[in-house]
């Protein structure tokens, strides 16, 4: 090979290389999406499964050959009577959709329902051997049940006072408390730190039965005081994630503002809330759907006034009456999770928008 | 009058008790204790007032339904605990459930998070959206979706695996594979354990992995080397909560069994003895007992953690 033959199929290698090092890439990202989600879609298929429910007639649940999708048997009408279409073999291998107008135990009467003539047939053979013929058939019916009779949007109502109350309480102490825990030195911190996971790790039950003699000689009982006001005394839960976040945030920043004259608030408020917001707004997230699905509390203070309590105490209330109608008890599953699956849609841009940028990379 | 605007100006020497009460050492604590003030009132309040009047309640045979006529039992409700063939069932049926849950749960969170935020993946946003969507679902109503999801007649899994040519379980009725479907039920309670790794995730500075990759280290020494040192704070506190949440279970068993710890008291953990010596059988003395024993495990396991991860966790920006 000549010199400049050698030059020129290097260079056409080099772009060839570039495209393929292009596609390589593009590749790689198909392959790794599908593969995500194949695996999030499984993840999820029972979710699927209650979407399906939902929309399903009762009848449908148990009913053998049924679709695994919302369907109903079909029909048609004949000379003014409404007659089941079955699937019916023939002996040249066909298969028709027919109603049945005649069952009889060894041969049967079909006719088509699209014969203008609407000629008998006679069919040779055990009708009930036949399929049934089913039709996709969504019922929203389920979903109408459901929100009148749990009188939805009062529900709705309660749940989002009683989580919106509780998550500010509960961000502004735990951001107050994971500062004072990570950022200055007092005597005792160390004991008090090893309190403060005691209390994440202490059973609630070791402190139900007092508190809740507390609360009802302060006459909250029957309010949403006791789900609201303990959350404005910090969450260990969130203090310690928090704490764990604003320790990794460099001491150098706080060092710098201080030299510039900047106060503990002040070093709170322009460092350590900005460099943390991504931690923040997961602790406001995890404590709105925490508050949102809380069932114990709520039950155990609201179990007389019907009027204020949250979706989780309705929901189950209804899921222990029609516990034999998984179509209903789906739909309200459902209904109960569309609010939080928005609210978390809204929240979302907001999480990524302030996902960490650490100090290291700025 | 107190000098609030920083602490470099109180450096200046100053002498005797002035120095004790307005130095920066005294300032600094000023600020610390205002600042977990909240937390140091709710604990007195909340946490610490029930603790000791819980106490005093497990050393009686206090009875919701008799108050006026509470003993003193001294430490008979802890011995006769050590005696209940019950309370042993309930230990064992919890540890039996964590050995399973717990590092399904933590695997799964954390290989969750690394798929989310791998930089080849397009629709991260959804994605993220959807593995954390069900942890919105009230426990309640998830339970119900996957007691008719595992139903061995009328649920799919059953169906997907019949299709392979397996023969599924009767999922919630065997006292062994109650186990699985509930570490089943339970990975749709890793969405905040997902998000925790994956915040930790988007706080690795991407300078480690490009000079990872510029020194060739592939994705498992990558992980190895850089990815879990550098996330393990939030890896051990995944940890420590996916622990303490285990022995705290309760609204999936109580739906899933109505309380009756079926099948066979497989389903009968710890806290659930506890919910029904209380609520049911209304010894609120002898469930104040299980509860402080309850509390003193869920100690010991979380002392026992921080004790093992002490010297393998990493805290960037921190004179540890």
């Amino acid at each position: 090979m000549t010199k400049a033959g050698t030059f020129a199929a290097e260079r056409s290698f080099g772009e060839r290389s570039s495209v393929a090092r292009m596609y390589r890439r593009y590749l790689a990202k198909a392959s790794v999406t599908m593969f995500a989600f194949i695996v999030v879609a499984a993840y999820l298929l029972p979710l699927l499964y209650m979407v399906t429910m939902s929309l399903e007639q009762p009848s449908q649940v148990s009913a053998p050959g049924a679709p695994p999708w919302p369907a109903a048997p079909m029909t048609a009408t004949y000379e003014g009577k409404s007659y089941p279409l079955y699937s019916v073999p023939f002996p040249d291998g066909s298969t028709r959709q027919l109603m049945l107008i005649d069952a009889g135990r060894e041969s049967s009467k079909f006719i088509d329902p699209s014969d203008a003539t609407a000629t008998p047939i006679e069919w040779q053979g055990r009708w009930r051997t036949l399929q049934q013929a089913w039709a996709f058939s969504p019922l929203v019916e389920n979903y109408t049940t459901v929100w009148n009779e749990l009188d939805f949007p009062r529900l709705l109502r309660n749940t989002f006072g009683i989580a919106l109350f509780s998550t500010i309480g509960a961000v502004l102490s735990s951001v107050l408390v994971a500062y004072g825990f990570a950022r200055f030195r007092f005597p005792g911190k160390n004991l008090l730190f090893i309190i403060l996971l005691a209390t994440i790790i202490l059973p609630f039950q070791v402190t139900l039965l007092p508190q809740y003699v507390i609360f009802t000689k302060l006459g909250w009982n029957g309010t949403w005081l006791p789900l609201i006001i303990p959350h404005f005394f910090a969450n260990a839960y969130n203090v310690f994630l928090l704490r764990q976040y604003f320790m990794s945030i460099p001491r150098e920043l706080d060092e710098a503002a201080m030299i510039d004259g900047a106060g503990p608030f002040r070093i709170l408020r322009s460092i350590i809330i900005p460099q943390s917001l991504a931690a923040i707004t997961a602790v406001a997230l995890f404590h709105f759907f925490f508050a949102w699905n809380d069932f114990f509390v709520p039950l155990l203070y609201l179990a007389s006034k019907p009027e204020l309590q949250p979706l989780s105490i309705g929901i189950q209330q209804y899921n222990a009456l029609y516990a034999s109608q998984p179509t209903l008890i789906q739909a309200s599953a459902l209904l109960t999770m569309a609010v939080p699956v928005i609210v978390f849609f809204l929240a979302q841009r907001a999480f990524m928008r302030t996902v960490v940028v650490t100090g290291v990379e700025k | 009058m107190a000098d609030t605007t920083g602490s470099l100006q109180t450096l200046a020497p100053s002498t005797g008790r002035r120095t004790r009460f307005r130095g920066p050492a005294f300032r600094e604590a000023f600020w610390g204790f205002v600042f977990i003030g909240p937390w140091l009132i709710g604990l007195a309040i909340f946490t610490a007032g029930p603790m000791i009047a819980s106490l005093a309640m497990s050393l009686t045979d206090f009875n919701l339904l008799a108050a006026e006529k509470t003993r003193f039992v001294g430490i008979d409700n802890y011995i006769q605990m050590t005696r209940d063939p019950l309370v042993a069932t309930s230990i064992i049926a919890t540890l039996k459930f964590a050995l399973l849950f717990v590092p399904l749960t933590m695997i799964a969170s954390l290989a969750f998070a690394l798929l989310l935020n791998s930089p080849r993946l397009a629709g991260k946003s959804v994605l993220r959206t959807l593995v954390y969507m069900p942890m919105m679902i009230p426990l309640v109503a998830s339970t119900l979706v996957w007691i008719g999801f595992l139903n061995p007649n009328t649920g799919w899994l059953n169906g997907i695996l019949q299709s392979v040519g397996v023969v599924g379980p009767d999922w919630t009725n065997s006292d062994v594979w109650i186990y699985p479907a509930l570490a089943l039920i339970g990975l749709w309670g890793i969405g905040n354990f997902m998000l925790i790794n994956l915040g930790g995730l988007q706080g690795v500075p991407s300078e480690l992995y490009e000079a990872a990759r510029i020194d060739g280290a592939g994705l498992w020494t990558t992980l190895r080397r850089i990815t879990i040192p550098l996330i393990s704070p939030i890896l051990l506190y995944n940890l420590v909560i996916c622990v303490i949440a285990t022995f705290q279970y309760f609204t999936q068993i109580y739906t899933l069994s109505n309380g009756n710890g079926d099948p066979n008291n497989a389903t009968l953990f710890i806290n659930l003895e506890l919910f029904r010596e209380a609520f049911w059988f209304s010894r609120m003395g002898y469930a104040s007992a299980i509860a402080w024993l309850l509390f003193a495990i869920v100690l010991v396991l979380t002392l026992a953690l921080f004790w093992v991860a002490r010297s393998r966790v990493y805290y960037a920006g921190s004179d540890r």
